[in-house]
């Protein structure tokens, strides 16, 4: 499988260095994607036609209401795709905000509890993925996971539940992804010592399993068909049953710290870039250098996996691949 | 982000600084009017190093800087390091203070960036405080205070797990953001290109901890390892090197923070004046900061603790330049473009009273007559702070 690079796509400030900085949103309908890259305390949104011809700008800022002080940064910023509705997540040092899909409308902000003078431990919110119909979830750096019940449309959303599970923050979370109603495994939430929280979704979360971590962050996190692929510090990836907790494999992936990964559900395809399938088949497909770049988000633009999306820090430009 | 982040990026930065600096004023050619021994130089020399170093180390100035708080603007910690830099009898031009802070941030930049892990941030520091000892080895007053600032790196960090140092990390990446100016040195050693990114290996020793890229390892059930794979990385990786010492004392195996000018070599540096840097630049900086009276108030407790050493008379002082001759620095000075301005507070411009009162009293300990520190903007802007912040 080859893939060969495409026109970058250029965004008004270059990416910081902060993990899965970079979500993807497909709008068939209108033969568009959006694509969401976190500078600072900025959101760069861009919608690129399919055809390639048109591109427009949109940049959100964390501007949090009632708050005087400046604008906090921002931790990360994430589609979350429901069945009636597509909400943008932002989330900052001070809370979590919520937007119509293309960041024209706030819909819903949630403070954080911010101490008057910072104390040693950060402050944050970090972590976000929509859950089945109604569920959007977003992790806090205490630990704590915070269940939002989102209506089918408007603004009444509310806190439905806090998952008091994790001790360390939160760095990642992931819904099953792969469509299948199968799955009894819903969400699986990760920290910074590496632990990992596996869900099942309801007006109650209920806590299914607890995979230890080994002393070491896991900062990118999926579930496909009930298997968690989880990236580390180390640059490994480690696949578990996520009912059980049983490794399926272990791959040293990469020489440095992982900062993103994504899985195509169509096709299983691991963008780190390796495929998985049941019962474990994981093949080596593809490497790819981008040259004196630190990647900070990588992200298939389709269920496929044929085309994917990266972004680095100090870059300007979204870069794509479409396999040849 | 991480609160914890300032004394690092203060001691590192003040350890390039130091660096830097020694190697001018060995370098410095004495006007030939002076008729100066030279034990007399060589006693300035450690002198100045000496009066920096007991600055920067001071204990009620280390006592703020070790409390939890945020970053401060880029704006704040060019101030803090200008007041440093004046410590002592050296005096520093607008132009050679300009470009000692852009090699010092460059610098840091690439340590930060090419660190094999976020953790061995603190080797680097590490590095930054052994020379420093090095360079006062022989005043026991100020080695001890060197000593106790190692006490409370250690004391801070060594329990952080990998993850918080890891936002430590992001959170110097994006006070560095977008910075990228051409340093000589690192250009002639192909650490950084022509466009003022740096080079990111894909060889040499995977961090501690980690494995060496190209194995996929199959499990069954009941955790067996059934099957193995290998497959190619695309990179030329090795095994991982020992890992540096976390204590007081020992080797700290990274080379990253060490002194890379002690060949002595002019060092210049290029302003990457590409349009879409600057742009990138100023959309940063100029969203005027509803915070910059706190950030006064935190500055002035900052400086609060830096004592300043007064000098007795004017003829004692000697002048720097971080240029090879006078004219190279005028002429740096006019040139330099505007995107690239380190706008130093003006603190006389500040409304606050409390925190103008505080800081006018310690900056005017070291300002001599009829100096301006900073760049003036002579007639205050009008009401708005903000506006007058902005305006410099």
């Amino acid at each position: 499988m080859m893939y060969h690079k495409e026109k970058s796509i250029q965004i008004k400030s270059s990416a910081s260095a902060l993990y899965n900085n970079l979500s993807v949103l497909r709008i068939a309908p209108r033969n568009l994607t959006y694509f969401s890259v976190v500078h600072a305390n900025m959101v760069n949104m861009v919608s690129a036609s399919w055809d390639g011809l048109n591109y427009s700008h949109r940049q959100l800022q964390s501007k949090e209401p009632n708050v005087t002080t400046s604008s906090s940064l921002i931790m990360q910023a994430a589609w979350c795709v429901l069945p009636y509705r597509e909400i943008l997540v932002l989330t900052s040092q001070k809370g979590i905000q919520m937007y119509e899909s293309d960041g024209s409308i706030m819909v819903y902000w949630h403070a954080l509890d911010t101490p008057e003078t910072p104390t040693a431990q950060a402050v944050f919110a970090r972590g976000i993925a929509a859950v089945r119909d109604k569920y959007i979830c977003v992790g806090i750096s205490s630990g704590s996971v915070l269940v939002f019940d989102v209506p089918s449309k408007g603004s009444n959303i509310t806190l439905s539940e806090v998952l008091e599970e994790h001790k360390e923050s939160i760095t990642d979370m992931a819904s099953e992804c792969s469509g299948s109603l199968e799955c009894i495994a819903d969400l699986v939430s990760a920290d910074d010592s590496g632990n990992l929280s596996v869900w099942k979704s309801g007006e109650d979360f209920q806590l299914l399993n607890k995979i230890p971590g080994f002393d070491m962050s896991c900062s990118s996190v999926k579930l496909w068909k009930g298997t968690v692929v989880a990236g580390y510090g180390t640059g490994q990836i480690r696949l578990y049953e996520a009912i059980t907790g049983i490794i399926h494999a272990e791959i040293n992936a990469h020489a440095r710290w992982i900062y993103s990964l994504d899985i195509a559900p169509f096709s299983g395809l691991v963008r780190s870039a390796f495929t998985c399938s049941l019962p474990f088949q994981i093949v080596h497909m593809y490497n790819e250098c981008v040259t004196d770049t630190q990647i900070c988000g990588a992200k298939f633009c389709d269920g496929d996996g044929y085309a994917f999306a990266v972004t680095g820090y100090d870059l300007s430009e979204i870069i794509r691949y479409t396999q040849a | 982000m991480s609160s914890r982040t300032l004394p690092l990026l203060f001691i590192n930065l003040g350890g390039e600084m130091l660096y830097i600096l020694d190697q001018r004023l060995r370098a410095q050619n004495i006007p030939a009017d002076k008729a100066k021994k030279a034990d007399w130089i060589e006693d300035d020399r450690r002198r100045v190093m000496n009066d920096i170093i007991t600055t920067m180390f001071n204990k009620k100035f280390l006592e703020e800087l070790f409390k939890p708080q945020e970053l401060y603007s880029k704006k704040a910690l060019r101030t803090v390091f200008d007041r440093l830099a004046h410590a002592s009898i050296m005096r520093l031009n607008q132009a050679s203070m300009d470009k000692l802070y852009d090699l010092m941030t460059m610098a840091f930049k690439y340590q930060v960036l090419l660190c094999p892990r976020p953790k061995d941030i603190l080797l680097v520091s590490f590095n930054h405080m052994d020379a420093i000892k090095d360079f006062v080895k022989e005043t026991p007053s100020i080695l001890s205070q060197v000593d106790e600032t190692y006490k409370q790196l250690i004391e801070m960090y060594t329990p952080l797990s990998s993850g918080e140092f890891q936002l430590i990390r992001q959170t110097l990446l994006i006070f560095f953001q977008d910075m990228h100016i051409r340093v000589s040195i690192f250009l002639k050693d192909k650490v950084q290109n022509s466009n003022g990114r740096f080079v990111l290996p894909t060889s040499g020793p995977v961090p501690h901890g980690t494995q060496i890229p190209g194995l996929i390892r199959m499990f069954s059930c009941s955790g067996e390892e059934v099957k193995k794979l290998q497959f190619r990385n695309g990179g030329n990786y090795t095994s991982a090197l020992r890992e540096g010492s976390f204590e007081m004392f020992g080797e700290r195996v990274i080379k990253l923070g060490t002194n890379m000018y002690s060949v002595s070599r002019p060092v210049e540096t290029h302003l990457s004046g590409t349009s879409k840097n600057s742009a990138q630049q100023k959309s940063v900086n100029t969203t005027p900061n509803p915070l910059a009276k706190e950030e006064l108030n935190m500055l002035a407790r900052l400086m609060g603790g830096l004592e300043v050493q007064k000098t007795s008379s004017v003829d004692n002082g000697f002048r720097v330049n971080l240029f090879a001759t006078d004219e190279e620095e005028e002429e740096a000075l006019i040139s330099r473009p505007d995107e690239f301005s380190y706008d130093v507070i003006n603190i006389q411009a500040t409304k606050n009273q409390r925190a103008n009162a505080e800081l006018a009293k310690i900056m005017g300990d070291f300002t001599e007559e009829g100096e301006e520190l900073c760049p003036s903007s002579a007639s205050s802007k009008g009401d708005d702070l903000l506006a007058m912040m902005d305006g410099l």
